[in-house]
């Protein structure tokens, strides 16, 4: 077990290193030139070119390369080239509102749609399972911004329960916190809730009609028993996969949540990095998410053999 | 073993403990703050190092200037006490008024300024010119120094005083001393705010805080210029992109002032009896269509002035403001509404003859070959405008190819000299402000300097530049008007450097109650109150 954790971390350097590259050659290949952004729209061609020189874009592309892929294995991600802030800091200020809201969607999203997808099953073909089903095809459908825009007017603008804007960091308290992530959360979770309210209802109808079911059901087990303990349990594993794909699909969700919200957030600064090609940056969030993405999906891989014990690495 | 009571009491004295934590800070409350929604995110702090009109704004925070210019755009001195010029018109003497001081604490001195004045005239347009003109610059004591010219320059308060960018602001000696395409290390101005760096979030917020050691001038506040009193203890900038949410942030009190509601937001905003709209750039904004004068068909004088025949500006200013109110059709090249505005030559401009424009295409040489007009897909205006260009083109005959990008990449694109067909171009949109497009010199796309000296397009015509180099000598004032009148002719009649597709105006809104909102092309965020 151990082996395969360590041999899975040692994996994620190639291809963090793959990723590195990529992106480099994308970003620098894609027309585009930060020094014709921080001239400005009046600069003369020779005042370009003297940016140019200062931030060393002038130098030949292997020479960045390398100079940018040193400093990075020393730790150092660099320097955004308009802020002149270490891209560490920067995305040390944006990695919490990000986090939050990631972490309080996917909460939100586990506590709703898993029920509802239990139930769903347990009352298939029922008015309350294509209530449920109509509520997850809604979620499917409807934009985030659409859904967004609506529960600002509702409960900001017309009962003032929420602010429109803005986040508050945990630490200027429990509730101003609260009060700044409930309607991203929401907004964002939706389609979350759909995705795994729809593969929790698919899964656990396989289970309840396995045959153990029956046995269990002919031994007189109450309703709750016999759904969380047995049939949940075995239909978990596609559940865990869904939710692992959701929290990777929302690591690239959240940018419009933060923007509709103006959270400042790690998708945002990707977004208007990539808008002015602030090089540095992109490439520092790109390596932050892929090593991320990696991460996650381990995580959910170690967390198969703790909810099926047949399946050990 | 603890009481049940020790128990609960010491529940409760923590709970009373944390909840300033659960409930947030109060200590904020004690301070008055205005918060603002500013046009752009505050990428950059060096307003000579960018142009970008968001860092200009930051140095009208943080720094501030030797003159500035007020409201109906006359010259006044800001940071200078007194000053003269010689008989001959060739020596300037500017002292410094008293109780300027930087944020560190130290004593404004003539030599900060000199540095400062040197660093900005190796950027700004305004600014090399002066420094064309200048045979030395130096401090003669603590608060004087003098400029003396080759030969008489009748810009050189105009020029020190220049509203928009790159501004002439002062810095300390040691930063000013920093390479001009270099970003001076930190920020520390002798201006109204001071800049606290620590709550700096770029992409999101920037905060000042008043300085309380700034002396304002006795004069009242008018444009940049006079009295610059602070009446809130925070300005704080709230970078929100998404225009629905800055509305709504606005309408619900959590903004006090949005510099630039989109159009489309505008009759919303004036339902609300929550918000007040005002234009406060009487300047406003001036479209500009920029052929490529180096290559068929535009190299041809005749199929430039085609565009001026082909355009109506009403059509652009529908597409890309829509509300008449907030929109002109101006046709002077040096904005409506201001000395240099003339009417000289703008009749082709008004004309809307279709006919005429296809005649001169035909005149010109134009042959069915493929105009390739980039269009900016994330500017709104700058969109749309192409979208109205490109009909305009095909209705005169051309054949046109509209290739979409985004800005950062038409900015890249636009340097190519190349021929359009080997990644070259035709035709782009732009637009200048009212404030950068007034005077010959600062509007940087009317020069006719050529491939070496003339701006994106690169105009060529050595009578156009004479005149600009008249217009920047000219002392008298009458004199600067006629040479305005032979310039704007010279303009329309050949060169055409790029077509105006009209004036339009940004509203400002703001919480009613707040007053005190300085007219101006820049936003200003002192003089404002409660």
């Amino acid at each position: 077990m151990y082996a395969y954790i360590i041999r899975r971390l040692l994996a994620t350097l190639p291809v963090m290193a793959v990723v590195g590259i990529a992106v480099f050659l994308l970003l620098h290949l894609t027309p585009g030139d930060p020094a014709v952004v921080i001239a400005g729209d009046y600069a003369r061609p020779e005042d370009i070119e003297k940016i140019r020189e200062s931030l060393g874009l002038n130098k030949p592309l292997y020479v960045q390369f390398f100079s940018w892929a040193g400093a990075v294995l020393s730790g150092d991600l660099g320097t955004s080239i308009f802020s002149n802030l270490p891209v560490s800091r920067l995305i040390e200020q944006r990695l919490e509102p990000t986090l939050a809201l990631a972490t309080a969607t996917i909460i939100f999203a586990i506590l709703v749609a898993v029920p509802m997808g239990v139930i769903a099953a347990w009352k298939a073909g029922t008015l309350t399972d294509r209530t449920i089903m109509v509520f997850a095809v809604l979620g499917f459908s409807v934009p985030v911004f659409v859904i967004g825009y609506a529960m600002m007017w509702l409960f900001s603008i017309t009962l003032g329960w929420f602010p429109v804007q803005g986040y508050k960091p945990i630490g200027d308290g429990f509730l101003p916190f609260l009060r700044s992530i409930t309607l991203p959360t929401v907004a964002l979770g939706i389609i979350y809730v759909a995705l795994i309210a729809r593969i929790t209802r698919a899964s656990m109808l396989e289970v309840l009609t396995e045959d153990y079911m029956r046995t269990a059901r002919a031994k007189g087990l109450d309703n709750n028993a016999l759904l969380i303990r047995h049939a949940l349990r075995n239909a978990s594993v596609p559940i865990v996969t869904i939710i692992g794909i959701g929290i990777a699909l929302l690591i690239g969700g959240v940018v419009v949540t933060e923007s509709v919200f103006n959270i400042p957030g790690l998708g945002r600064l990707t977004i208007d990095a990539v808008l002015r090609r602030d090089y540095p940056i992109i490439q520092g969030v790109i390596l932050i998410f892929s090593g991320a993405y990696v991460l996650v999906n381990l995580a959910i891989d170690l967390s198969y053999t703790v909810l099926d014990p047949r399946i050990r690495y | 073993m603890l009481s049940t009571w020790t128990t609960t009491r010491r529940a409760m004295l923590a709970a009373l403990a944390a909840a300033p934590l659960a409930f947030g800070s109060v200590q904020a409350a004690a301070e008055s703050v205005l918060r603002i929604v500013p046009h752009a995110d505050l990428k950059n702090l060096d307003p000579i190092w960018t142009t970008a009109y968001i860092t200009r704004n930051h140095g009208y925070m943080v720094y501030d200037t030797l003159f500035a210019q007020d409201e109906s755009l006359n010259v006044h001195p800001q940071m200078v006490g007194d000053w003269s010029v010689s008989d001959d018109s060739l020596v300037y003497s500017f002292t410094l008024r008293d109780g300027l001081m930087w944020h560190d604490g130290d004593p404004v001195t003539a030599a900060d300024c000199v540095a400062s004045i040197e660093r900005w005239g190796k950027r700004d347009g305004m600014g090399q010119k002066l420094m064309d003109f200048t045979a030395e610059l130096k401090a003669v004591d603590d608060k004087t120094f003098s400029l003396t010219l080759k030969e008489p320059y009748g810009l050189v308060l105009d020029s020190l005083g220049k509203i928009s960018s790159n501004t002439p602001f002062m810095m300390k000696k040691e930063h000013a001393e920093t390479d001009a395409f270099k970003q001076v290390p930190e920020v520390v101005g002798s201006g109204p705010f001071r800049f606290v760096k620590d709550e700096w979030v770029p992409g999101s917020k920037v905060v000042y805080a008043k300085n309380t050691d700034y002396v304002p001038r006795s004069e009242p506040a008018s444009g940049a210029a006079g009295g610059k009193v602070v009446h809130f203890d925070r300005v704080e900038w709230i970078y929100i992109p998404d225009p629905a949410t800055a509305m709504n942030a606005l309408i619900n009190g959590e903004v006090d002032l949005w510099e630039t509601p989109a159009v489309d937001m505008v009759p919303l905003l004036e339902q609300s009896e929550a918000v007040d709209l005002a234009v406060i750039d009487p300047l406003g904004t001036q479209g500009w269509l920029r052929p490529n004068h180096l290559h068929p068909p535009f190299d041809n004088p005749k199929a430039r002035q085609a565009l001026l025949y082909a355009v109506n500006q009403a059509e652009y200013l529908q597409a890309i403001v829509g509300d008449p109110k907030l929109y002109k059709e101006c046709a002077a090249y040096f904005i409506c509404g201001t000395p240099n505005e003339s009417d000289v030559g703008v009749e082709a401009l008004q004309s809307h003859d279709k006919d005429m424009a296809r005649q001169l295409l035909a005149e010109a040489g134009y042959k069915g070959e493929k105009i390739i007009l980039m269009q900016s897909t994330d500017i709104p205006v700058l969109n749309n405008a192409a979208l109205v260009t490109a009909q305009v083109l095909r209705d005169i005959g051309m054949d046109v190819e509209v290739q979409a990008m985004d800005w950062s990449t038409l900015t890249s694109r636009r340097a190519e000299k190349k021929s359009p067909a080997d990644g070259g171009w035709n035709i782009f949109h732009t637009y200048a402000t009212g404030a950068d497009a007034t005077s010959p010199i600062a509007n940087i796309g009317v020069s006719g300097g050529g491939v070496e000296r003339a701006w994106f397009g690169w105009p060529t015509d050595e009578m156009t530049e004479e005149l600009r180099d008249a217009f920047a000598r000219e002392p008298d004032a009458a004199k600067k008007k006629e040479i305005i009148d032979k310039l704007q002719g010279r303009l329309f009649d050949h060169l055409v450097p790029y077509v105006n597709y009209g004036q339009w105006f940004q509203p400002v809104a703001w919480r009613t109650g707040l007053k005190g909102v300085l007219v101006s092309p820049v936003p200003f965020f002192w003089n404002i109150s409660n």
